[in-house]
């Protein structure tokens, strides 16, 4: 009897997960833009006293692979270059930390590897006078098996504040803070 | 004793009706349409009454950064831009087409995937063509 009743839970188990598993639905609302993307935009973008978004473009791009990335798609008509970076993401104390905690299959989960995603728009700033410049940064962080272990943007101040003084330098003119 | 073997004999055949299940892969199946054509188009596109394509690409590519995503490839002569957005572990891809409708106007058509499943909600696009109105006007405006 206890065996019958173990069972059927057992059975109650597998068809949760797989109805789980199986409406994966779509959330609403998630192109509706929030409170927080103007803060993020004034984090992203910075503008220059130059109408020339060409030579802008350029030293974006030369930034780009000053910081080691491999440039993947461009559009200069429209201010456009993306590039990307795969780079180590391992976490020494994440490491030692699971290891101890949960053994080899734990090590197993920590980060492995990571690609940074960027992505660069340019375009003339409002008054006519300006170049704008927009960059976005995204990751994707594999653990040491080679699976995905998450997707994130980054939001982090500092990456965006080190980006643009990299190609204030690169374009000899002080960027100004919109 | 007696139930309990036809339980495991159902669970087997459950089981093994999934496995099946699992070894198909028809690829017909990515060409299946859950919507009508006309129903699917009509909530994907929106007219604007302007012929600056390069411009009207560029609010779309500024709207689509307001919306986090991080833009993958653009193109001016085909009008096409493609992004991607990161919802939690869940991955956003979104391109959108801009082209010429008659001498006075510009279609835009925009259509989004999350994860495996085509968006077909008519309200998600409807928030991403109303950040778009609200865009082309911003651009529109002299702000400083």
């Amino acid at each position: 009897m206890k065996r019958m009743a173990a069972l059927k839970k057992s059975c109650a188990l597998l068809f949760a997960c797989l109805a789980i598993a199986g409406c994966v639905s779509v959330p609403k609302g998630f192109l509706k833009i929030d409170e927080k993307s103007l803060e993020k935009r004034q984090v992203q973008m910075r503008q220059y006293d130059t109408t020339d978004e060409t030579q802008i473009l350029t030293a974006t791009a030369g930034v780009l692979q000053d910081l080691g990335f491999t440039l993947e798609s461009s559009e200069t008509k429209l201010g456009f270059v993306a590039a990307s970076k795969k780079s180590d993401a391992t976490n020494k104390g994440q490491i030692i930390w699971m290891a101890l905690l949960g053994g080899a299959n734990a090590v197993a989960q920590c980060d492995g590897a990571q690609v940074i995603k960027a992505s660069v728009i340019t375009k003339p700033g409002a008054n006519g006078k300006t170049t704008v410049v927009r960059v976005t940064f995204q990751r994707v962080v594999w653990n040491q098996m080679g699976q995905v272990n998450r997707v994130e943007s980054i939001n982090d101040l500092d990456v965006y504040q080190k980006f643009y003084d990299s190609l204030s330098k690169a374009i000899f003119l002080e960027a100004q803070k919109i | 004793m007696r139930n309990s073997k036809k339980y495991i004999g159902a669970l087997v055949v459950l089981l093994s009706g999934f496995f099946v299940g699992g070894c198909a892969t028809p690829a017909g199946k990515a060409f299946e349409m859950n919507e009508s054509q006309v129903k699917l188009r009509s909530m994907q596109t929106r007219a604007f009454d302007t012929t600056d394509k390069q411009k009207m690409m560029q609010t779309v590519i500024s709207t689509m950064q307001d919306l986090e995503f991080v833009i993958d490839k653009a193109d001016l002569t085909l009008g096409s831009i493609t992004g991607t957005k990161f919802l939690g572990n869940a991955v956003v891809t979104m391109s959108v087409t801009v082209r010429a409708r008659g001498e006075k106007q510009l279609l835009v058509r925009a259509n989004a995937q999350f994860g495996l499943t085509s968006v077909d909600d008519p309200a998600t696009y409807q928030d991403f063509f109303t950040s778009l109105e609200k865009a082309m006007f911003l651009s529109a405006q002299q702000v400083d």
